[in-house]
């Protein structure tokens, strides 16, 4: 039971953080209609600024600065980059974008080189915060669930309850009416082509110190994404909310809980052969739920893909 | 479409056969000889111009690629569907072969290895209509997540399921335990080379042939607008199936050759990575032309093997030109080729030389002063303490010394500023010599 619980708060941690780069990621979408390949890669220049700043000012200025400035990097690539792709259609759009990622990625290794950066969490949360049963948990994790959960609160208050989120409303479903109605529409899409790499960049600024500062989290990341929000229904906030909470949890309990196929294969009354080493089926025996814990996401989306093509809460396909 | 319209990069992926440099696209030129023959005596006449080893592997890495690459463009550029996962079905189709290698090595199968590709390529389409069944159904948005779903699929079961996939140290063969044939034993980088050739002319032309038939002609139908092909009574669904399937069939094909050339698979065969590769290949030869995978394949197998001798900041590079690729020339280098053809077919080609000349090769000095600023910072930042000696266009100097900073930095400037004076000149003569009628 107590395991359950503290799984349940490890889920929540990385399904939280999967919805910091979601939330910015369906965003964007909603407004291109191009998925962003390049959100991870923010995700790691976040990580890669506030490492460089918290050498410098500490902790707490990279979390200020370190999304501001991804924030405005994102901005750039949206104006001088992806208007000009947007010419010439959704392809090369998403070609664009995924050329970006290759180049962030090396620019990144260039920059600060090929090792792991010594980013460590602050000392005024290098502490527990309470244990279950002996299972300690680190006051970092309950600091990341604040910082998402008060993100998220501000982005949906921002969207739904103030007069520019009205406007970014109405410009993600009908551009054309909202310029004629005198808004700078190119504006608001810059802008929230930034704000949404600015999250993704306080995503980075966050996880960097548990996950790892290394070239290789944004692709550790960045393909759990994409699969977050297509669960999640493209373009749709809640829906890539459930979807990121729904991954965290599936694979931190498939981590933890060590269920074997042999079990279930068994338990639906298939004996286990008596020959396992020349059995051609002998490796699908020997999967674990560890081992398979990382491509369940992949799974869950081309099942839903192909029974629910609009994801779990979009409203139409597109 | 007007003959503005034509010019503009944007309009590479449609095709116009009342224009004459866009017959060939769309499909109203008969199929001419000519390069094909060129082809296939440049290929025979190849290794008697490059002899070593080495370049015989570069090139038998280079016409497997161009395999591949024509195979997604079957996809990407005449069926407008994006592939995140392609390296699947080359890979897959590689490491069916392997086993049958094997298999033939351990039973003593009369088997001739020539054949082998074939069983790749079946084994690739196989694959291909079980994927096809189900992501075919769009293209756009969801054909690319589920490529990419399934792409990261399959490189995650590749190190689950060992007896298929040999696991992380993936599987090899021996290429030589097939029945001789006509007395070849392809124990010889050589014979391989023809084999690849062989079947590089085989595939290519059949891929060709293939953009040709009805079906071909309706995925590029299907990719333009889906909706006006379907009204005209076509199903976008089967279409794109059909193509994807040969495509799989195609990339099997290359996998097979991959597997012989080699001899060992792992992993690395079917990840994102190489998916990404093989984009990035087709996308930088172009989309739009049969020939521009071909371009674009035999560009980068030189690039990556040239450049990365050179500098290990290779792929920095690479990423770059990709990326100004997508942003500047969408139509790939083929269709930078193609663009001169109107100029060419008025006679007018030799007004732009020396424009190009006044323009481009300062362009070129000036990249190339902004790629030794480059590779001195990362010596700077990244060389081993004391060591500060390096070696750039044959020089040697001191990289924490001013002076060698002074000079790149000039030659940058310099030849970026000459080449940002005279391009207005070029671009002037650049739309002299494609508009029809007398001199000025």
């Amino acid at each position: 039971m107590e395991l359950i619980l503290v799984n349940l708060i490890d889920g929540l941690v990385t399904g939280l953080l999967l919805f910091m780069l979601s939330a910015g990621l369906t965003l964007i979408f909603s407004m291109m209609g191009v998925l962003n390949f390049a959100h991870a890669s923010f995700y790691m220049l976040g990580a890669y600024f506030a490492y460089s700043i918290s050498l410098a000012i500490g902790f707490w200025m990279g979390l200020l600065i370190a999304p501001l400035i991804v924030g405005l990097a994102g901005a750039g690539v949206e104006r001088y980059g992806l208007r000009r792709v947007h010419q010439y259609g959704h392809v090369p759009e998403l070609i664009f974008t995924f050329g970006l990622a290759l180049l962030i990625e090396e620019v990144v290794q260039f920059i600060w080189g090929k090792n792991q950066m010594p980013y460590s969490v602050p000392e005024v949360l290098n502490f527990t915060a309470f244990s279950i049963a002996g299972n300690s948990i680190p006051a970092y994790k309950i600091f990341m669930i604040f910082i998402s959960i008060s993100i998220f609160i501000g982005l949906l208050y921002i969207l739904t309850k103030t007069r520019v989120g009205m406007i970014i409303q109405a410009a993600l479903s009908y551009p054309r009416t909202v310029e004629a109605l005198g808004h700078n529409v190119p504006l608001i899409f810059m802008g929230v082509f930034g704000v949404g790499t600015a999250l993704a960049g306080v995503a980075g600024v966050i996880a960097g110190p548990v996950l790892g500062t290394f070239p290789g989290m944004a692709f550790v990341l960045g393909s759990i994404v994409f699969v977050t929000i297509v669960i999640g229904g493209l373009g749709s906030l809640w829906g890539a909310l459930v979807a990121s909470l729904l991954i965290g949890w599936i694979t931190t309990f498939a981590k933890s809980y060590n269920i074997a196929m042999s079990d279930i294969l068994n338990g639906i009354g298939i004996a286990t052969p008596e020959n396992m080493s020349d059995n051609p089926f002998r490796d699908l025996w020997t999967i674990t739920s560890p081992q398979i814990a990382d491509i369940l996401p992949y799974i869950l989306m081309v099942l839903i893909l192909i029974f629910r093509p609009a994801g779990l809460f979009g409203k139409r396909e597109s | 479409m007007t003959d503005e319209m034509t010019k503009d990069p944007k309009q590479q992926i449609t095709t116009d056969p009342s224009k004459p440099s866009e017959r060939m696209r769309a499909g109203s030129m008969t199929i001419t000889l000519g390069p094909w023959i060129i082809a296939g005596i440049a290929l025979m006449l190849m290794p008697f111009i490059f002899t070593s080893n080495s370049a015989l592997t570069i090139m038998n890495q280079m016409w497997i690629t161009v395999i591949f690459a024509l195979a997604y463009n079957m996809l990407l550029g005449q069926g407008g569907m994006l592939s995140f996962g392609h390296a699947v079905y080359m890979g897959l189709g590689g490491f069916f072969c392997m086993h049958i290698m094997n298999y033939v090595e351990d039973y003593g199968v009369a088997f001739p290895l020539p054949l082998l590709p074939l069983f790749g390529g079946l084994f690739g389409m196989g694959f291909a209509m079980l994927i096809g069944s189900f992501s075919t159904s769009g293209a756009g948005t969801r054909f690319a997540m589920i490529s990419l779903g399934v792409g990261e699929l399959i490189a995650a079961c590749s190190v689950i399921i060992v007896a298929f996939f040999g696991g992380e140290e993936g599987i090899s063969g021996d290429r030589t335990y097939g029945l001789p044939f006509f007395g070849v034993e392809f124990l010889k980088q050589i014979e391989v080379y023809y084999l690849i050739s062989f079947w590089l002319m085989l595939s290519a032309a059949l891929m060709y042939l293939f953009s040709r038939t009805p079906v071909g002609r309706m995925a590029n139908a299907v990719r333009d607008n889906p909706e006006r092909a379907q009204f005209l009574g076509y199903s976008a669904r089967w279409v794109r199936f059909y193509s994807f399937c040969a495509s799989g069939f195609f990339c099997g094909i290359a996998g097979g050759l991959f597997a012989i050339s080699y001899e060992i698979l792992t992993e690395e065969n079917l990840n994102a990575a190489s998916s990404g590769v093989i984009l990035l290949v087709t996308f930088l030869g172009g989309v739009g032309f049969f020939f521009g995978p071909i371009i674009g394949a035999i560009a980068f197998t030189l690039l990556q093997t040239v450049l990365s001798l050179q500098t290990e900041l290779w792929s920095i590079y690479a990423g770059a030109l990709f990326l100004a690729t997508v942003m500047f020339f969408p139509g790939g280098l083929a269709g930078l080729l193609m663009m001169h053809v109107p100029a060419f077919k008025l006679g007018k080609m030799s007004g732009l030389v020396v424009p190009y000349f006044k323009t481009l090769i300062p362009a070129a000095i000036g990249v190339l002063g902004i790629c030794a600023l480059i590779e001195m910072t990362f010596h700077f930042r990244h060389g081993a303490t004391g060591d500060n000696e390096m070696t750039l266009f044959w020089t040697t100097f001191d990289s924490h010394s001013v002076l060698p900073w002074i000079i790149a930095i000039a030659v940058a400037a310099i030849g970026i500023g000459i080449a940002k004076m005279t391009a207005p000149e070029m671009k002037e003569a650049w739309d002299e010599a494609n508009t029809a009628g007398g001199t000025s």
